[in-house]
């Protein structure tokens, strides 16, 4: 980069619209380049070139355009993409959704700058993630099982448990025989003050503060701002995992917010929308977000990435929910009957799932009869909660004993498998113990996914 | 010629560039100062609109655009098998021991390794009247894969010098051909224009399955080496093992598995284990016979719009050879997508939820160019290309425009269903909503291969699958209990049809594969019982009785039988069905 036209300023604003600026007559300005703009009133404010053609370039303004004129607006070019300075004293300390501070503490010294939008990590250097993370909690320990470097998101509805859940998950994560603890990376997108103060108490309660770094980007703060965060926390959490050896969970919450943004950005340019007005590139974009979790070949950290997103009326159809869904490695999803029905965490197993289960699980990893158990406890449950609406209809009497036994099943395994208290830590045995005490209540000729030489060993004697 | 034009304007991935009068449509340019790989897709008077393969941020309108004079291409020859390669066929092993562990833009390494040297084997001779598709010679490539080193397609002539068998890289020439423009140099590597399809002498239909060794799709709706399948599924559906499941286990000679717009772990995954499984055919790691490519999701949209075409020119090539290719396409909706978010950048008039007009015709190009075929050449070979398309439909709604698209060129389609897939009903393949048009073409090789009526039994179960579906519907109504009893029979029937046979573990070391033989024999067990079950009602058994019999976890466990004692343990557990049924 040239450093004698780093910084071009100009006063040639033409159009100020929604979150959008034009600004004509400039020159060498850069795709995705980062602007300052110094408003009327000598505000600062940040914002990123999103299109250049000849001499004209379209701002996007983080901070919001209101105040901008057209006269004596200053646009300032930096001749820089987006970047995040980095050091470990980033750990335990606050910023806002730019990356600024505002714990009232020092600036930070970067040790290293990064361009937030990061580099696509290549197949080659990935290593396969497979490294049983026990976050203490029996519907995803035992069925939907989340190891180092995956990407496992949870869709929620609103009004349903999904902080009180990622908070325990921070908290109890951990990796069985490995002392080393995760450093969180929390982003806050759009989130209400009183979610994040839930967040913090969290952390301030457990003690947990120290390894967390937070960016917060909160209802009320500008929403174009948005876009930038998570890129800014991903970046930091690259930066830990890769540069210096730790295990990192990223915690992104709400990603529903983030896509509102973009589609608000996209609309101001009159793009073509796609499905509900979400833009055709959002799939693209949040591949950008969620590809940045993993593991690599030969270097000793992780980027473990648990993202949280509110389905809009509860539809996994959403385009939000959908397209995350298609990129990250499974999801966890809340669902409102078992809420309605008291039970917490309520995690609805059947649509839930980790994709890269089967590498964390087994013999070396867990127990050699978790994959068998993980089975035979979703089919089970499966077929008990088609009986109940069968049992709708016809009554319960009308079912033969075989079918009254899997209702009976998926009774329990409600009340005694999901159900869990907020400080409740269970290891992975508990987990799979209890799976098995669950299953004694079905014939044992029905348990044809556990393999037949773990059902001596296992199974709970005295209750066949 | 060679046109140098300036960047006026940037958006996303694609640019517009003036001074750009005299290339082509379709031109491979290098854009901007990091020479950054992009084809142009409209010229319009000077200005020319280019889409770039890497990304854009941090270029200028000013920067150059330097034209390459020829199309978007591949290299072919030895050296592809095993690899991985991005979007635009740019080997990812390369690139990292150039950039480290991420992908940075503007890398220029070369697709196929020109060092290296190969032992050549000549096969013509000098004097010999060759013609485009003409075996020269041949190159061992891995263990499994024989190359062919073949004339071009566009050569005809006299061969007037080759060389004798030796070490020679893929640049060296290794033969004269004398033709009518003169004498032409030939070497081992070719280069090839992605979205053109390699020529070939004739098509012909496919009658040949392409065993899968997966017992619902070889049995049920099978595919025909040269055919097209489509298997479109909600997310979590399973897809991708199902993918990776044909990719390992179906019996062509080369897999090519485009993982297009997919998950970075999934191609690690495969990178790793594919080197460690053996093809249950030859012995050889089953890497040996594959090529990846891969542009995950997080890397640029232009290249996902031609991995696709990349993948299929590369089977393509291995088809001229006569080898029987499969190529795994995992998703085509991200194709799709990518040419939707480019027409946006375009500024096209938008189609069906805004995907550009062409889409149908584009998905239809590229699913033609599978087929079975009479290669060009002298002496014509037989081969295939098959194509298994996965397809990501948003919310699992398969009436969106890439799904119908796609089932309207396809002729085979595995519906996947997510309840399946929340009951780990896997594969989670629809068996009432999914067809396959080759049940008629392939019968003949079943009743071959197999002996024994495939086609009879097959129907036999596919009519009680249905009629178990019509008789659930009663069950929810009246209860299972107001059956007759003979439809209680054929509900158990059902059920082990679709836990004993349907259901088979990608996971489970004997159960991942199913030879034809098994597969048959297995079906037939069930059908057994069920005539079995039938001749014992008529005699007056209790429904109760047949439905408590203990052969019924025998047959549960025989696809967990490994293949060598399968053919007794089968003999025994029909003699036991016709034992216990006979004495109820």
């Amino acid at each position: 980069m040239n450093t004698d036209i780093k910084t071009r300023e100009y006063t040639t604003v033409t159009d100020v619209s929604g979150p959008l600026m034009i600004v004509e007559g400039v020159e060498g300005v850069a795709y995705n380049e980062i602007v300052e703009i110094e408003t009327p009133n000598g505000e600062i404010r940040r914002g990123q070139v999103l299109e250049v053609k000849k001499d004209v370039a379209v701002i996007q303004v983080f901070e919001g355009t209101s105040d901008l004129n057209t006269k004596n607006t200053k646009t300032r070019f930096t001749g820089q993409t987006a970047k995040i300075g980095l050091s470990l004293d980033m750990m335990g300390r606050i910023f806002d959704g730019t990356g600024k501070p505002i714990d009232g503490g020092p600036e930070i010294i970067p040790e290293k700058e990064l361009d937030i939008n990061g580099n696509p990590m290549n197949p080659s250097a990935r290593q396969f993630p497979a490294e049983f993370i026990q976050t203490g909690i029996s519907t995803i320990d035992g069925m939907n099982t989340l190891v180092r470097g995956q990407k496992l998101p949870i869709f929620s509805g609103s009004g349903l448990p999904h902080n009180d859940l990622a908070a325990q998950i921070a908290r109890q994560a951990k990796v069985v025989g490995d002392d080393t603890e995760f450093a969180v990376i929390f982003a806050a997108m759009g989130i209400t003050h009183e979610e994040a103060n839930f967040f913090m108490k969290d952390f301030e309660r457990t003690g947990a503060l120290e390894r967390v770094t937070v960016f917060m980007n909160l209802a009320d703060d500008p929403a174009i701002e948005r876009i930038l965060t998570p890129k800014m926390a991903l970046t930091t959490a690259e930066y830990l995992a890769f540069e210096h050896n730790m295990h990192v969970l990223v915690i992104l919450t709400d990603l529903t917010n983030y896509c509102e943004a973009l589609r608000e950005v996209s609309a101001a340019r009159d793009e073509v929308p796609g499905r509900r007005g979400y833009p055709g590139y959002m799939y693209t974009d949040l591949a950008s977000l969620y590809e940045r979790a993993g593991r690599i070949e030969g270097k000793e950290g992780s980027i473990t990435q648990m993202p949280i997103l509110v389905m809009p009326q509860d539809d996994i159809t959403h385009p939000i929910p959908d397209l995350t869904g298609y990129i990250t490695e499974g999801q966890i999803v809340l669902g409102r009957e078992l809420y309605r029905k008291g039970i917490y965490p309520p995690v609805d197993v059947l649509p839930s799932l980790s994709r890269l289960m089967s590498g964390g699980i087994g013999e070396d990893q867990t127990r050699e009869d978790h994959i068998g158990v993980s089975d035979q406890l979703y089919s089970a449950y499966a077929e008990g909660r088609d009986l109940r609406d069968l049992v709708a209809v016809v009554g319960e009497e009308a079912l033969t004993e075989r079918d009254q036994k899997f209702l009976q099943f998926a009774d329990a395994f409600e009340e005694e498998f999901i159900t869990q208290a907020k400080d409740e830590d269970r290891t992975i045995e508990e987990t799979l113990d209890l799976g098995w005490k669950l299953l004694s209540l079905l014939p044992k000729s029905e348990l044809k996914r556990v393999k037949e030489e773990h059902i001596p060993i296992y199974l709970p004697g005295k209750l066949i | 010629m060679i046109t140098e034009g300036n960047i006026i304007k940037i958006a996303g991935p694609v640019i517009i560039a003036d001074g750009m009068r005299g290339t082509q449509m379709n031109e491979m340019v290098k854009v901007g100062n990091e020479k950054l790989v992009g084809e142009i897709i409209e010229l319009e008077g000077d200005t020319a609109t280019i889409q770039v393969y890497e990304e854009t941020a941090g270029l200028k309108p000013g920067e150059k655009i330097e034209s390459t004079g020829g199309p978007l291409y591949v290299e072919l020859g030895p050296g592809i098998m095993g690899s991985i390669f991005d979007g635009i066929q740019r080997p990812l092993e390369v690139i990292k021991a150039k950039t480290g562990d991420f992908i940075e833009r503007g890398v220029d390494v070369p697709s196929i390794n020109k060092d290296k040297k190969w032992t050549f084997k000549p096969l013509a001779k000098v004097g010999d009247k060759v013609k485009g598709g003409d075996m020269l010679g041949e190159v061992q490539e891995t263990s499994a894969v024989l190359q062919k080193i073949l004339l071009p397609p566009t050569i005809e002539g006299t061969v007037k010098s080759i060389v004798s068998s030796g070490e020679f890289t893929v640049e060296e020439d290794i033969a004269e051909i004398e033709t009518d423009d003169g004498v032409k140099k030939v070497q081992m590597l070719q280069k090839w224009p992605v979205r053109k399809g390699r020529p070939y002498e004739e098509k012909l239909d496919p009658d040949v399955p392409l065993v899968t060794g997966q017992r619902t799709q070889d049995t049920f709706f099978p595919v025909a080496k040269g055919g097209t399948a489509a298997i479109p599924g909600p997310f979590g559906s399973g897809k991708t093992v199902t993918q990776q499941q044909l990719a390992k286990w179906s019996d062509a000679d080369i897999i090519v598995y485009v993982g297009c717009g997919e998950r970075g772990n999934e191609m690690t995954e495969v990178l790793l284990e594919f080197p460690e499984l053996e093809d249950p055919k030859t012995g050889n790691p089953l890497m040996d016979r594959t090529v990846l490519i891969a542009n995950t999701s997080n890397m640029p949209v232009a290249a996902r719009e031609a991995c696709v075409y990349t993948g299929i020119t590369i089977a393509e090539y291995f088809r001229d050879q006569g080898h029987n290719v499969a190529l795994m396409a995992d998703s085509t909706s991200r194709w799709a997508e990518a040419m939707r978010e480019i027409s946006g950048r375009l500024e096209e008039m938008p189609g069906e939820e805004g995907y550009p007009a062409y889409l149908a015709s584009r998905l239809a190009q590229f699913y033609e160019r599978a087929g079975r075929v009479n290669t060009l050449g002298s002496e014509s070979k037989e081969s295939s290309v098959s194509v298994v398309g996965a397809v990501s439909p948003p919310g699992g709604d398969l009436s969106e425009p890439v799904t119908q698209n796609t089932l309207r060129i396809c002729k085979v389609f595995w519906a996947l269903d997510a309840s399946l897939a929340d009951k780990r009903h896997f594969p989670s393949i629809d068996w009432l909503q999914s067809y396959s048009l080759y049940v008629d073409n392939v019968q003949d090789w079943w009743k071959e291969t197999v002996g024994g009526d495939w086609r009879a039994v097959r129907n036999e179960a596919m009519v009680l699958l249905q009629k178990e579906s019509q008789l659930q519907e009663i069950v929810q109504l009246v209860g299972p209990d107001a059956l007759p009893d003979s439809e209680q029979v054929t509900l158990e029937t059902t059920r082990m049809l679709r836990e004993d046979f349907l259901q088979q573990n990608a996971y489970h070391e004997v159960d991942t594969y199913c030879s034809p033989s098994k597969q048959f024999e297995l079906l037939n067990t069930i059908v057994l019982f069920q005539k079995e079950a039938s001749k014992a009602l008529e005699r007056g058994a209790n429904s109760k009785d047949l439905i408590g019999l203990s052969v019924k976890e025998e047959i549960g466990r025989l696809k967990f039988v490994p293949e060598d004692e399968f053919p007794a343990r089968v003999k025994y557990v029909q003699e036991e069905i016709v034992k216990q049924c006979g004495e109820v």
